[in-house]
């Protein structure tokens, strides 16, 4: 019997699921290898199935959506997280640390019509999460790897290294020390390709913290390039804001 | 018939729509007693977040809101916030913009055709379903929405949240080589873009005309995207700057998405609206096409809509040609800035429709207020009242099955992208 495979979505904007549905002919190659038994926006619709794979894509910001993921704990032998909302809580997660019922409040006309918790959080707040792959969006080789390396039996391996080594294997112009421009290269994990410093720009750590991240060398020397302490908590408060180490550094710098 | 018959028909999930919906539908007596698009997709509270950050960081911030149409998030954003700054980008820009533009519509346009609605008309569950029987078709669909990411990932780096757009311009430039490289590559696909138009004219189609009002951009010279005037085919008329004076948003109690009505009444955004106002927009080689396959332009049938995203994705492999022929490495991809306070607008073509962005900036250039109207919130009302109009038609006598298949296919014609349709504003509610 061919592998089962679910994708669901939480709190999301559906980019981390393209990383499926942008794989091209190898989609079709895909559902040859694996039973797709439930991705919604793909067609199969079966969210309480027993699956061998679960991907979760967004992160818990609703009551209902506790009960879904922990149900889906039940019904899966591995659970993936794929992309920031769901490892870390993604961009949304800025509203713990605000008021988050207030501002629905704020929006909604009707605000008891809407069923939301006052925090986004990660799914492994809620459940155990056997592999989480980074990134704001995850590509289409995380996600094949992660399922070629189970079909195999075998631990997925995951680039640990930092935004910085691969500008360095692309031979890259560092765009901190040549331009000055504050990067969070240093303490971002890579998988992106260091898209960002190849285009001229500063990473925006959409890969998340990197292992043995030093938020304090790269802040003091973000004040060294002149930015205000308001800027370096915007800095670490980004895409993965509520990732701890992040969450942490940028506290750091709150007046 | 006297008996009486009550159907109660939920649909939890949607499936091949894009982020989360229900759709629940009561029946008493032949009439329907309730029906309502639920959207539950969560919010996620964008316009509260943007208040405080930089315009440096509005284009990666609103990407985020979509990951099938990022880059008309970022274009609505970027045109806004140059409004404030008082900043033209120039030509180059202008036309790396249209450039990333066609790779979204062809990206998503494909995306949809064939992911998610051709297997409606073709009767499968999936696409992947649909392949073992069509798999030529399914190929060249998956191979043209590849050929859309590609350019995004030219202008922007990666295809899903492109890292490439700035208040300004772009960060980089593509080299010539890459250019010609793609170019070559779209115009041995260009057969096949024209082809897609052929086989979406040739499905079975509902036929069911319906009366609707159709809103799109339009703009003097060429088929809109990023620039022109608010119309519809009612006379409307207007700068994207009075938007929110005509076209208002309401709470529903079903819904996490906002509904937006013109004048207090439904109409359509997306591909059906911009072709049915735009046609006389096309280059020749579209305007042959479309008198080629015989459907006459404005269509009152909502189900032509597919063929109107097949003859939008020839259109885009048209303009990116063209643009890829004329490219020059600039001096510069951007132009620098000068933040200052004040209040802009954007309004751009996503591929699903109009896409209207509001913000108030402060001396730094830091967001005060933003307000962001997308394109599923435009149509939401519209889809109700197709969905109303077109049982009737369709008979409410069907089976519980046929009935609840033939909503689903109504609702995903329209391509809802609900992730990106709940995070509004209030409007003043108390208005009338």
């Amino acid at each position: 019997m061919k592998p089962r495979v679910a994708v669901h979505k939480f709190t999301s904007c559906d980019g981390c699921q393209l990383a499926f549905l942008n794989l091209g002919e190898d989609l079709l190659v895909l559902s040859e290898l694996v039973e797709i038994v439930h991705f919604a926006e793909a067609g199969p619709v079966d969210p309480d199935a027993q699956v061998d794979i679960a991907f979760v894509e967004g992160s818990v910001s609703t009551p209902h959506e506790i009960d879904r993921i922990k149900r889906i704990r039940t019904n899966s032998r591995f659970l993936i997280t794929i992309g920031a909302c769901a490892t870390a809580g993604g961009l949304q997660a800025l509203r713990n640390l605000a008021d988050g019922g207030e501002w629905i409040a704020e929006i909604y006309a009707r605000p008891e019509h809407i069923h939301s918790l006052a925090t986004s959080t990660a799914i492994s707040r809620h459940v155990d999460v056997d592999l989480e792959l980074w990134g704001c969006p995850v590509n289409g080789r995380q996600v094949i790897t992660a399922i070629r390396a189970l079909l195999f039996g075998v631990v997925p391996q995951q680039d640990r290294d930092k935004v910085c080594m691969e500008c360095k294997r692309q031979q890259t112009v560092c765009v901190m020390v040549a331009k000055g421009i504050p990067c969070m290269g240093p303490v971002t994990l890579t998988g992106c390709g260091a898209i960002c410093p190849r285009y001229g720009r500063d990473c925006y750590a959409c890969y998340g913290p990197a292992e043995n991240p030093n938020t304090d060398a790269i802040a003091r020397r973000f004040e060294g390039l002149g930015l205000l302490p308001r800027d370096i908590v915007r800095r670490f408060e980004f895409i993965n804001n509520a990732a701890p180490v992040f969450a942490d550094a940028g506290k750091k710098y709150h007046d | 018939m006297t008996e009486s018959r009550h159907i109660n028909i939920h649909v939890p999930v949607l499936a091949r729509v894009e982020g989360e919906g229900a759709l629940e539908l009561n029946i008493r007596d032949r009439r329907i007693d309730e029906l309502r698009l639920r959207i539950y997709e969560p919010p996620r509270l964008f316009e509260k977040f943007l208040v405080g950050r930089s315009y440096r960081e509005v284009p990666d911030m609103v990407a985020r809101i979509c990951g099938i149409c990022p880059v008309a998030y970022q274009m609505s954003a970027v045109h806004a916030i140059e409004q404030v700054f008082g900043c033209d980008p120039g030509p180059w820009v202008r036309a790396i913009r249209r450039l990333m533009y066609c790779g979204e519509w062809i990206e998503s346009h494909s995306l949809h055709i064939h992911l998610l609605a051709a297997p409606d008309f073709l009767g499968y569950a999936s696409a992947p379903e649909m392949a073992r029987d069509f798999p030529r078709e399914v190929r060249r669909g998956l191979q043209l929405q590849s050929l859309g990411n590609e350019l995004i990932r030219l202008c922007g780096g990666r295809s899903v949240h492109p890292v490439g757009v700035c208040v300004g311009g772009f960060h980089h430039a593509p080299a010539m080589q890459e250019v010609a490289r793609l170019r070559e590559k779209l115009q041995a696909a260009v057969m096949d873009a024209r082809a897609l138009v052929e086989w979406t004219a040739s499905l079975d189609l509902p036929d069911t005309p319906q009366r609707f009002t159709s809103v799109a951009l339009r703009h003097e010279r060429e088929y809109p995207m990023n620039e022109g005037r608010l119309v519809s085919d009612t006379g409307l008329d207007i700068a994207i700057d009075e938007f929110a004076s005509h076209i208002t948003e309401h709470q529903v109690p079903h819904s996490t998405a906002f509904h937006a009505l013109l004048d207090g009444q439904p109409y359509l955004a997306g591909p059906l609206a911009r072709v049915n106002l735009n046609r006389d927009r096309m280059p020749q080689s579209v305007s042959e096409i479309m008198r080629d396959i015989g459907i006459v332009f404005p269509s009152s049938n909502m189900f032509h809509s597919i063929v109107a995203r097949a003859i939008e994705i020839y259109l885009a492999f048209i303009e990116a040609i063209r643009i890829l022929e004329d490219y020059e490495v600039p001096a510069s991809p951007r132009v620098s800035v000068s933040p200052c306070r004040g209040v802009g607008y954007g309004c751009t073509e996503a591929p699903r429709g109009l896409l209207w962005h509001r913000y108030e900036l402060n001396d730094a250039g830091d967001v005060d207020k933003a307000t962001i109207i997308p394109p599923t919130s435009q149509n939401q009302a519209r889809i109700e009242q197709d969905l109303h109009e077109s049982l009737q038609v369709y008979g409410l006598d069907r089976s519980d099955d046929e009935i609840r298949l033939f909503s689903e296919k109504i609702i995903r014609n329209y391509d809802p992208c609900i992730s990106c349709s709940t995070h509004f504003l209030k409007v003043d509610i108390h208005r009338e």
